[in-house]
C-alpha cells in the first residue's frame, strides 16, 4: 500500500520536474482568483461579482454551471445504465470514470449554487422548513440532492478498494443494480425538470425554444451530452492519464468510443425529429426566418444534425479521430442549447442594451469550478482504481 | 452513508405523494379556481392618471424604502421607461400617444397580485402566499434567494437586493397588506389626487370598469387588462391607449401559471412508479438473454465435444479394425511365408535325400 502511494505521489508530482510547470502555474492562478472571487462574493454580495439584474435573475452560474453542468454530468447514468441495465458488459471499464465525473460534476453544481443563491445556508429549507411541492425547482432540488448521494455511493467502491475496506466495498457493490435504477429514475426526473423550469414562463422564452415538450428535449439531450462527454473525457484521459489504465480499459476503449458514437448518433437523430415536431405542433415555421430563427437553426443543424451525421460516419468507418472531434461539437451544442434557453433566448424581446452579459467574476468562478473538477478528478484517478481494476478485486464485480 | 434505502424510498414517496395530492391536484380535475371571493384589488384608469408620482412617493414612505436618487417632484425620470426595483415597488411610466389631449398616457406599474400567482407556484419553499384579501405576500424569513419567482413572473415585477450580503430579499408591492388588515387604503391609492386608482372588491372593480367602457365606448379600449390575463389579476387596468403601446403585453394568454406546470409535475409520480418496473424488466430480460445464450453456448460446446468424441471413436474403431486386419494379414503372410519356407525346406530335404540315395 505504502509503495503504491509513493508511486502515485511520484506520478502526481514527478520529482524530476519542477512544480512550476506552465500548467501548474495557470491552475494556481485560477485557484487564487477563485478564492479572491469567493471572498468578494461573500463580503460584497452578488452585486460585487455578477452582472445579474432584475430582468436577468439567472446568469452564467445557472445557465452554465447548473444547466449545462448537470447535462454534461449525465455520463454517469447513461454509462451505468448501458452496462448494468442494458447488459453491455463490454463498456464496464468506462463506468468508473463516468461515475467519478458525474459525482464531481454534481458536487460542483451544488457548490456553485452556494455562490448563486442569496442565502446558501438556507438551501435545506425547502426540505426541512416548508416544502414547495408546486414548484418544479423543488423537484430539481430533491432529485439533485438524492442523485448526488446515489453518485457518491456508486463512486465509493473505488475509494473503499483503495482504503482496503473490503466488507463495506462488497456490500456496496451488491446494491449496484438498485443504485443504477435509482440513478436513472432520478436523472430522468431532474434532467427533464431543468427544462420544465421554463414551462412557467411562456412569455419570456422565445417561442422556438419554448415548447410544452421542453422537459423531453432536456432529458433526451442529456443522453447525448452523457454519451459525448464519455467519449470526450476518454480522449483527454488517454492523453494525460494513460499510465493509469490497465489492459482491459485500453482494450475496451476503442469499442466503447465506436459504440457510444453509434448510440449518440441514433439519439441525436431522434432529438432532431422531436425538435422539428415541436415546431410543427406550435406552427412556428415562420419564426425560422427571423434572426432568432437563424440562431436556432445554427444550434439544431450545426450542433446536433451535423455531429449526428459525423458520429454515424465515424462509427461506420471506425474513425476514432473523427468521433473524438465530433464529441467536442456535440458537447458545445449541449452547452449552447442550455445557454440559449436560460440566457440568450430568455427575455428575447428585451432590447440589446438590457441583455445580460456575464461579469468577469462570473466567468472566473465558472473556470474556477471547472479547474477544481479537473484537479480532483486527476487526483482521485491517480490514486484510486478508476481506470484499472484493483488487483485484489480482479473480475469481482 | 446516512441514507438507507428505506428512508430514500420514504422521501421519494413523500415527494411524489406531495405532488400527487398537493393543492394543485385540482388543476387536472374539472374544478376551476376562480379566485378568493370578496378579494380586494385596485382598478387603474390610465385616462385619469397625470403622472404626478405621488403614488410612488407614498409607496416609498409607507414601505420605508430608501430615498430615491431623483426626488419624487422631478418628473424628468418619466422620460425613460422604468421597471420596479428593490428600491421602488411602483413606478409610473410615460408613453407617447398623439390621440390624447396631452399627447401622452401615464401608466402605473406594480405587482398585479395574480389570482394564481406564478411566483407562489414557482417558489420551492412557499415564501409567497396569495391571501384571501387579494394581496400576494412574501415571507423573507424562509426565502433561500434562488430568484425563480423573478424568472416565473410574467410581469417582471419582483426585484432582488443583489448588493446585500447576509439578508438579501425579494422586493415587491404587498398591496399594502398590513394597511388593508387595519382597514386602511393602500398607500398609492390614498395618495392619488385624481382617483386614477380605485380600491375595492375585485368583482365590483370589474363592474365599475365595464360601466366606464360602456358609458364612453369612444374613449376606452374595450378590454379590462387583468380580468383574464395569466388566469386573472387583482390589479386591473382600463385605458384609452392600446395596451401594447403602454408597455403591457397582450400575448400572455389566460392560462394561469400553475396550469402551465401541472402536466410536468403530474408526470413525476408516474416516472417514479413506472421507471423502476421498466428498467428492472429490461435488466431481467438482458439477464435472461445472457443466461439463455450461456446455456446455448454450453449446449453447443457439449454437442461439438460429443460429436468430436463420436467421430474420434469411430476413427479409432476403424483404425483398430484396420490394424487388426493388417495384423491378420501380416500373420497370414508370415504363416504363408513360413509354410512356403517349410514346403521349400521339405522339397529341398527330399531332393537331398534323393541325391543321397
Amino acid at each position: 500500500m505504502s509503495d503504491q502511494n509513493v508511486v502515485a505521489k511520484k506520478s502526481f508530482f514527478p520529482p524530476d520536474r519542477s512544480l512550476y510547470t506552465p500548467l501548474n502555474v495557470v491552475c494556481g492562478v485560477i485557484l487564487l482568483v477563485g478564492l479572491l472571487l469567493t471572498v468578494m462574493r461573500f463580503t460584497g454580495g452578488l452585486a460585487a461579482v455578477t452582472n445579474l439584474d432584475d430582468n436577468y435573475p439567472w446568469g452564467l452560474w445557472i445557465g452554465f454551471d447548473l444547466m449545462a453542468g448537470v447535462a454534461l454530468a449525465a455520463g454517469g447514468y447513461t454509462t451505468s445504465a448501458a452496462c448494468y441495465i442494458f447488459g453491455m458488459k463490454r463498456f464496464h471499464s468506462a463506468v468508473r470514470p463516468a461515475i467519478l465525473t458525474g459525482f464531481l460534476g454534481y458536487a460542483l453544481v451544488v457548490l456553485s449554487l452556494n455562490y448563486d443563491v442569496g442565502r446558501p445556508w438556507r438551501l435545506p429549507y425547502p426540505f426541512i422548513v416548508q416544502r414547495g411541492t408546486t414548484s418544479l425547482l423543488f423537484e430539481v432540488a430533491a432529485c439533485v440532492a438524492l442523485y448526488l448521494t446515489v453518485l457518491f455511493l456508486e463512486y465509493c467502491p473505488a475509494a473503499l478498494e483503495w482504503l482496503g475496506l473490503r466488507k463495506l466495498r462488497n456490500a456496496l457493490v451488491k446494491v449496484t443494480m438498485v443504485l443504477t435504477i435509482f440513478g436513472v429514475v432520478l436523472s430522468t426526473l431532474h434532467q427533464s425538470s431543468l427544462g420544465a423550469l421554463f414551462l412557467i414562463a411562456p412569455s419570456k422564452l422565445h417561442p422556438l425554444w419554448y415548447s410544452t415538450y421542453i422537459p423531453v428535449y432536456f432529458f433526451i439531450s442529456s443522453i447525448i451530452a452523457g454519451l459525448s462527454m464519455v467519449i470526450f473525457e476518454g480522449t483527454l484521459s488517454h492523453k494525460y492519464l494513460h499510465e493509469k489504465m490497465d489492459e482491459t480499459y485500453i482494450a475496451e476503449h476503442d469499442g466503447l468510443v465506436i459504440g457510444f458514437a453509434k448510440g449518440a448518433s441514433f439519439v441525436m437523430a431522434g432529438y432532431v425529429i422531436i425538435k422539428v415536431i415541436g415546431i410543427a405542433v406550435d406552427n412556428q415555421w415562420h419564426l425560422l426566418a427571423t434572426p432568432y430563427g437563424l440562431w436556432y437553426l445554427v444550434e439544431l443543424l450545426g450542433f446536433v444534425a451535423l455531429p449526428c451525421y459525423l458520429y454515424a460516419v465515424g462509427a461506420r468507418d471506425k474513425n476514432l479521430k473523427l468521433i473524438q472531434w465530433t464529441s467536442v461539437i456535440a458537447v458545445l451544442g449541449i452547452i449552447l442549447n442550455r445557454l440559449n434557453v436560460c440566457l440568450i433566448a430568455f427575455n428575447w424581446y428585451l432590447p440589446w442594451e438590457k441583455k445580460y452579459i456575464p461579469h468577469w467574476g462570473e466567468v472566473g468562478l465558472t473556470v474556477f469550478m471547472l479547474t477544481i473538477g479537473v484537479l480532483i478528478f486527476k487526483f482521485i484517478s491517480t490514486k484510486q482504481p478508476i481506470f484499472y481494476e484493483h488487483p485484489d478485486y480482479k473480475g469481482h464485480h | 452513508m446516512s441514507v438507507s434505502r428505506r428512508r430514500f424510498l420514504t422521501w421519494m414517496g413523500g415527494a411524489s405523494l406531495g405532488t400527487a395530492v398537493g393543492q394543485k391536484a385540482y388543476a387536472a380535475s374539472n374544478k376551476a379556481f376562480t379566485g378568493y371571493p370578496d378579494s380586494m384589488g385596485v382598478l387603474h384608469d390610465t385616462t385619469l392618471c397625470v403622472g404626478c408620482r405621488r403614488c410612488e412617493e407614498a409607496c416609498n414612505k409607507v414601505n420605508d424604502l430608501p430615498a430615491p436618487d431623483v426626488p419624487f417632484k422631478d418628473e424628468s425620470v418619466l422620460n425613460q421607461e422604468r421597471r420596479t426595483t428593490a428600491e421602488a415597488y411602483t413606478v409610473v411610466n410615460k408613453y407617447a400617444d398623439a390621440s390624447q389631449p396631452a399627447g401622452v398616457t401615464f401608466r402605473k406599474l406594480q405587482c398585479n397580485h395574480c389570482k394564481e400567482p406564478a411566483c407562489a407556484s414557482a417558489c420551492f419553499v412557499k415564501a409567497f402566499k396569495k391571501t384571501p384579501e387579494g394581496a400576494v405576500v412574501y415571507d423573507a424569513s424562509v426565502c433561500v434567494g434562488c430568484r425563480y419567482c423573478m424568472v416565473a413572473c410574467p410581469f417582471n415585477i419582483p426585484a432582488y437586493e443583489y448588493e446585500k450580503v447576509l439578508d438579501p430579499k425579494v422586493m415587491k408591492c404587498t398591496m399594502c397588506y398590513p394597511r388593508i388588515k387595519e382597514g386602511k387604503l393602500p398607500g398609492c391609492v390614498e395618495a392619488c389626487p385624481v382617483e386614477a386608482l380605485t380600491f375595492g372588491k375585485r368583482e365590483d372593480l370589474i363592474k365599475i370598469a365595464r360601466e366606464r367602457i360602456f358609458k364612453y365606448p369612444e374613449k376606452y379600449v374595450d378590454h379590462i387588462y387583468g380580468e383574464y390575463e395569466m388566469g386573472g389579476t387583482n390589479w386591473l387596468y382600463i385605458t384609452s391607449t392600446p395596451f401594447a403601446q403602454i408597455g403591457m403585453r397582450e400575448d400572455l394568454g389566460t392560462t394561469s401559471a400553475p396550469e402551465l406546470t401541472a402536466g410536468a409535475l403530474g408526470a413525476v409520480p408516474i416516472v417514479v412508479g413506472l421507471w423502476p418496473v421498466l428498467l428492472t424488466g429490461i435488466w431481467a430480460m438482458t439477464k435472461r438473454k445472457e443466461k439463455i445464450s450461456a446455456v446455448e453456448k454450453q449446449q453447443a460446446v457439449n454437442e461439438a465435444v460429443a460429436k468430436a468424441e463420436a467421430e474420434a471413436g469411430e476413427k479409432m474403431a476403424k483404425a483398430m479394425e484396420k490394424a487388426k486386419k493388417d495384423q491378420e494379414a501380416a500373420v497370414k503372410k508370415e504363416v504363408k511365408k513360413a509354410l512356403e519356407a517349410a514346403e521349400k525346406a521339405k522339397e529341398e530335404g527330399a531332393d537331398e535325400k534323393e541325391e543321397d540315395v
